[in-house]
């Protein structure tokens, strides 16, 4: 039994009714029962203010932690230059290593990239593990898996860190599967349990709904993705030099089964919603396909890339590729405006992790005003014309 | 060619509502679905085996109600389903889920293609099916939004953060796809009402090769500590008066904020 019932303890609060999300209990007689739908996520254990729930996890195989040690961030970058979140991730694991008293390493996987060392020192890589090879010069999953696993099975870190972008989250998954680590997905929050050197993973679950703090606590190394725009880089070492191992490898472009055959960049600014420091969204509130353009106005003054809901999507208005929120793109901007978007919570998942948050809707009631840093309860048609005008001439 | 479809049933999480006073998730009436990214996933799996000949297969791992799930995959064209059931498979993390569908798909047999959504709706961790892959030993291509076949071989158009990148893949292989790849069909009355009395294959712990440590909660590296409501209330500031007046206002806002 992974969640334990002690009815004694119960009140019939039903607090741990209210807290699962998977309809999963249920309480008769001041008794709680899991049902066949319980998924052991222990939201219910959280939840229960008199210990009438307790978790209780099988024993595991023990594997001898203490040959682990060592913190590593694995680089993403286009052959040229890091990606930001690579030196978000530097920095999160400087941060981290003064409770681990550890180096931080970077994996460099790739071919010819020794010039991005030193940005990789001056962003917090102690020590670069720089793996170099004609078959790597774009990431592709087998390839790169095989040379990450063999690094991690050959050096043992007791934590690995990925991006959760694209590659990321191709990537991760995969070397996780080979070497039977535990990995988190998409953390927003990372710490230390400094006495047993456990990474303490938090993340957004359920669509946002609920957030779940995550352990690893016998496998190694322990794994996770990170959101990209959550952990911030350090100030630049400058003039820092890292301990660069160089790591040969044997590898055979025919063993590959994937080859790419094409690469085709889309228009950066309006559609890579990730990596914007600004989104301006439209909603139903624009009531026409063709008010999109007061949207397009103001983010070209902002600089902006343009997001979208879902029903503006759904109802054709906007290709899907600008749709932010739970099945379209989650983001995490500087500035995200919502305009004439109510904010439904599929919505608020995919975008209220914004720094800022400006809100313009006529509902005062609507759920965006919620989470707005700022809100203006007011016609679109006129405040946004309005407001791309005062910006122009401010510029 | 024969195509193994992996799917799952969700709660509705988009009609999930917070209760404004005690800031509680409001769950009642919230219907469980098919993962949307697991309808695009049915429906490519179907429309290939309609273009190429063979079987499509749909696979999920989940309590006896998801067999509704399954039922709907039926009637939307699925040849056979497959229900992997049973206690001992509950709290499986990504890791556990992985091993235990590898397992239910070599039980399966002779397969040319796996079809994922790119992610779940409630965990939205897209680690199941480079998982599942691994543990397969085929390859992987994720985020899809076009595919062809030719022989051997196909042909992948993968959506990424800033282009898209087509990609040569050996067959067999797992794809995960994205929403735009498709438009999922509406099954009809007719095939829903027939699909109510389609066998569904059901295998228990006892009918698969799986470790039993490697499944379900004992087979999961990960474990969940504690969960905990997000904090979604912020000291918002409406900002009143006039069109012109808030404006000016908000301008203010983003020249502190540096933006303009």
């Amino acid at each position: 039994m992974a969640i334990v019932v002690d009815a004694s303890k119960c009140t019939g609060c039903l607090l741990c009714i209210r807290a699962c999300p998977y309809n999963g209990i249920v309480v008769e007689d001041k008794t709680p029962r899991l049902t066949d739908t319980c998924t052991y996520c222990a939201a219910c254990v959280s939840a229960c203010k008199f210990e009438a729930l307790r978790q209780e996890r099988p024993p595991k195989e023990e594997t001898d932690t203490s040959q682990y040690r060592g913190l590593w961030v694995v680089a993403e970058h286009d052959g040229r230059r890091l990606a930001h979140v690579t030196l978000e991730l530097l920095g999160e694991a400087q941060r981290l290593t003064t409770d681990l008293a550890e180096p931080v390493s970077l994996v460099l996987i790739g071919h010819d990239v020794p010039d991005l060392i030193e940005a990789a020192a001056a962003a917090g890589a102690d020590r670069v593990y720089l793996v170099q090879h004609e078959v790597l010069k774009d990431y592709r999953t087998g390839p790169y898996t095989d040379v990450l696993c063999g690094l991690v099975e050959e050096r043992k870190p007791e934590i690995v860190l990925f991006g959760a972008t694209a590659q990321g989250r191709d990537f991760a998954p995969r070397c996780a599967s080979r070497l039977c680590a535990g990995l988190t997905a998409d953390c927003t929050g990372l710490g230390i349990d400094v006495e047993r050197r456990l990474l303490i993973q938090t993340r957004p679950a359920f669509g946002g709904n609920i957030m779940a703090t995550i352990l690893t606590e016998h496998a190694r190394p322990q794994m996770a993705t990170v959101r990209p725009k959550v952990m911030r880089p350090i100030p630049p070492r400058r003039g820092a030099t890292p301990e660069v191992i160089e790591v040969p490898v044997n590898l055979d472009e025919r063993a590959v089964l994937t080859k790419i055959v094409e690469v085709a960049r889309t228009a950066r600014q309006t559609v890579n919603l990730a990596e914007a420091e600004i989104i301006v969204s439209g909603g139903r509130g624009l009531k026409k396909p063709e008010n999109f353009d007061l949207i397009f106005e103001l983010a070209s003054v902002l600089g902006a890339a343009v997001g979208a809901s879902r029903a503006t999507v759904d109802a054709g208005w906007i290709p899907a590729y600008h749709q932010v929120g739970q099945t379209g793109t989650t983001v995490q901007p500087k500035i995200y405006m919502a305009c004439g978007i109510s904010g439904a919570i599929q919505h608020l998942a995919g975008m209220q992790s914004s720094e800022v948050i400006v809100a313009i809707n006529q509902d005062p009631d609507a759920p965006i005003f919620k989470v707005a840093t700022y809100g203006i309860v007011g016609d679109l048609f006129e405040v946004i014309p309005a407001l791309t005008e005062a910006i122009r001439r401010q510029q | 060619m024969n195509v193994i479809v992996l799917m799952k049933q969700v709660p509705d999480t988009s009609e999930v509502r917070i209760d404004p006073v005690t800031h509680t998730l409001v769950r009642e009436g919230v219907p469980a679905i098919i993962n949307p990214f697991d309808e695009n996933a049915i429906e490519e799996g179907i429309r290939l085996v309609e273009q190429h000949g063979g079987r499509c297969t749909v696979l999920t791992m989940g309590p006896p109600q998801a067999e509704e799930a399954l039922r709907r995959a039926l009637a939307m064209g699925a040849d056979e389903a497959v229900h992997v059931c049973g206690r001992e498979f509950a709290g499986a993390d990504t890791w556990a889920t992985s091993y235990t569908l590898a397992q239910a798909i070599r039980q399966i047999g002779e397969f040319d293609l796996i079809i994922c959504g790119k992610q779940t709706f409630e965990g939205d961790t897209a680690q199941v099916g480079p998982g599942v892959a691994e543990q397969l030993g085929i390859a992987q291509a994720t985020y899809a939004i076009e595919v062809r076949v030719d022989g051997k071989k196909m042909q992948v158009k993968r959506v990424l953060e800033d282009r898209y990148e087509t990609v040569e893949v050996r067959l067999p292989a797992l794809i995960s796809v994205v929403k735009q790849i498709n438009e999922p069909r509406i099954p009809k009355i007719k095939n829903v009402l027939a699909a109510k009395r389609k066998p569904i294959t059901r295998w228990g712990v006892g009918d698969l090769e799986a470790r039993p440590n490697l499944i379900g909660l004992a087979g999961s590296p990960t474990s969940v500590v504690r969960t905990f409501l997000p904090d979604r209330t912020r000291r918002g500031e409406i900002l009143e008066g006039d069109t012109p007046v808030v404006v000016d206002k908000l301008v203010e806002k983003l020249r502190r904020l540096e933006v303009v």
